[in-house]
């Protein structure tokens, strides 16, 4: 932790620093509730049931980290967590716009004919991203951040080894297959990496230190690691920046069904 | 003319070893009926916790709140992990037939095997969510408390453990019913609707009541120790720990009959439609179908995937 660290109170005083938290947090916040509920599309329907209590445990830890950010957020703005997470617009979201798309054809409930080659590639980057992102965060000054950072890392390292596994499998035995989940992939990975215009200031503030670097060290990584495996890596092609408020119509889908039972009356205890 | 004794010496010892309170272990010498036996019960209860997931799964991502959402993330979770602890007790018990989980799925999706009727049933509201985990689960730990004494060791101890992660379940269940109970008119009625569709086939968990006889299944299965009551027994013990719990929290319950006798304690009800219970378990109840085709379409779209496993676990 920086040893000029700041207790989230003071963040909330300084309208600046506010600022910047939060737009880091809904990125964060938003990309782990995209994903837990992907991963929670697959529980029940996994291709061995191992992996239906791995991909539930992983959907969960997903939403468990979601909810922590959304409840950092909650401290600095007084909205409520689940508010914030069920009742915002489309373009109020800042997930990436890779993480809400769906695991394939269909949904969980009707018809779903899940693409399994691209949900393990997906999760993967996302897992790289966030514990990039996460690495830097140790070192916030903001306390809560740092922490957070530390806790949510140790979990981390679990899902990308999980993916990783995978990821070796697919490239021994279905290299086809990892390839083609991959080319699906980079049709909307470009805006995973990335801070926008606030990298330098994220940087500055001493809320992310190196957020301006991230970017590049997550790109090295994922090089280094498909490459090891001799996978060609796609280029990302830029396209909506999710970061930006940009979506897809999956957003929109998956937002309904996540908030369904709780629009029917929000304000009631459920 | 020697006669063909009725049981071998190796069946003798072996009940004399059941009598004796001895568990039996997957490495035991075992009659082949008590294998049959015990292959058929744990097979239908795995493959109820693994269907089982299924119907509360329509309602995990939807779940209102984000603490409701991690609840039923994480209860979802254990019932697919008791599948899975489950279908490796069975397997164990069906090696020496050369026989492997595939073939447990294979006969759940041509209908060979069954799954427990509740899980054929529709979920249409948040509330079935909460019916299921307080009064299903609740309906399961009863059932299952009964086979912690079965004398098969491996089940039992894997019982241990899913009857401690069901009671969780049952503080789910109750929380969310709870919660919906003392909420808003449109919680409450969608809360009142929900028990009044589950109660039949809550009542039709427990099976088929005996009437002055047992069937030769269970006659067996309480000889080999692997069931020590019966179906009735067990319906009956569901009422004593639940109706008054319906009741307190203003719910009705659909059965003007049911009431308890003050002598002999015994509670007289409705008998749900039992031709219906048969069509139910048979794969015909509202969504039997829809599941099963849900769980086998993905089964077999993963099927490279488990190949893929198996190859690099065989290297």
């Amino acid at each position: 932790m920086n040893t000029t660290s700041l207790a989230i109170d003071r963040v909330k005083r300084t309208p600046a620093l506010r600022h910047l938290v939060i737009e880091l947090l809904w990125q964060v916040a938003d990309d782990d509730l995209m994903i837990g509920f992907r991963d929670q599309e697959w529980l029940g329907l996994a291709p061995h049931i191992e992996e239906d209590v791995a991909f539930g445990s992983i959907g969960q830890e997903e939403l468990g980290h979601a909810v922590h950010y959304y409840g950092l957020i909650e401290a600095l703005t007084g909205d409520r967590a689940d508010d914030l997470a069920l009742l915002r617009e489309t373009s109020a979201r800042r997930n990436a716009v890779l993480l809400e798309q769906p695991n394939g054809a269909g949904d969980y409930l009707h018809d779903p004919h899940f693409n399994w080659a691209f949900t393990i590639v997906r999760h993967y980057l996302h897992d790289v991203w966030e514990m990039t992102v996460l690495t830097a965060m140790t070192g916030s000054v903001v306390e809560e951040l740092a922490q957070a950072g530390t806790k949510i890392l140790g979990e981390k390292r679990y899902h990308r080894a999980h993916q990783e596994l995978w990821l070796r499998l697919l490239a021994a035995h279905n290299p086809q297959q990892l390839q083609d989940g991959l080319a699906l992939a980079s049709q909307w990975g470009a805006d995973l990496a990335d801070f926008g215009p606030m990298a330098i200031d994220l940087q500055q503030s001493g809320v992310l230190p190196d957020a301006p670097l991230l970017p590049k060290q997550f790109a090295d990584e994922v090089t280094d690691a498909f490459k090891e495996m001799s996978i060609d890596l796609p280029i990302f092609q830029p396209g909506l920046n999710g970061r930006q408020g940009q979506h897809t119509a999956a957003l929109g889908g998956a937002l309904t069904t996540l908030s369904e039972v709780y629009r029917l009356d929000p304000g009631a205890r459920w | 003319m020697s006669q063909q004794p009725l049981i071998s010496d190796r069946e003798a010892y072996f009940l004399e070893r059941l009598d004796r309170g001895d568990r039996i272990e997957a490495d035991d010498w075992m009659p082949e009926e008590y294998r049959r036996q015990l292959v058929r019960l744990i097979s239908i209860h795995a493959v109820s916790e693994i269907m089982g997931a299924l119907p509360e799964k329509e309602w995990v991502p939807r779940a209102p709140t984000l603490y409701r959402k991690l609840a039923i993330t994480a209860k979802v979770q254990d019932e697919v992990g008791h599948g899975q602890l489950l279908i490796r007790v069975a397997e164990d018990l069906m090696r020496p037939w050369g026989k492997t989980r595939d073939d447990i799925m294979e006969d759940l999706f041509a209908g060979r095997l069954k799954y427990h009727n509740v899980f054929h049933m529709a979920t249409p509201t948040w509330a079935d969510a909460g019916i299921i985990g307080w009064l299903v689960d609740g309906a399961a730990v009863i059932t299952q408390g009964m086979s912690l004494s079965c004398s098969y060791a491996p089940y039992a101890r894997a019982l241990q453990r899913i009857v401690e992660e069901e009671g969780f379940h049952i503080q789910h269940g109750e929380s969310i019913c709870l919660a919906l109970a003392e909420g808003t008119p449109m919680q409450r009625a969608m809360l009142q609707d929900a028990l009044t569709r589950w109660w039949p086939a809550l009542l039709m968990f427990f099976g088929p009541p005996e009437k002055s006889e047992l069937s030769t299944n269970q006659l067996r299965n309480l000889r080999y120790r692997i069931r020590s009551k019966t179906n009735e027994e067990l319906r009956q013990r569901f009422f004593s720990k639940y109706v008054h719990r319906i009741r307190s929290l203003g719910l009705q319950i659909p059965d003007r009959t049911l009431a308890q006798d003050a002598v002999t304690k015994e509670w007289h009800y409705q008998q749900p439609d039992w031709d219906l219970f048969r069509q139910i378990v048979n794969n015909h109840g509202p969504r039997s179908q829809e599941r099963l085709g849900l769980r086998r379409t993905t089964y077999e779209e993963g099927a490279w995937v488990r190949r893929m496993a198996a190859q690099a676990s065989s290297v």
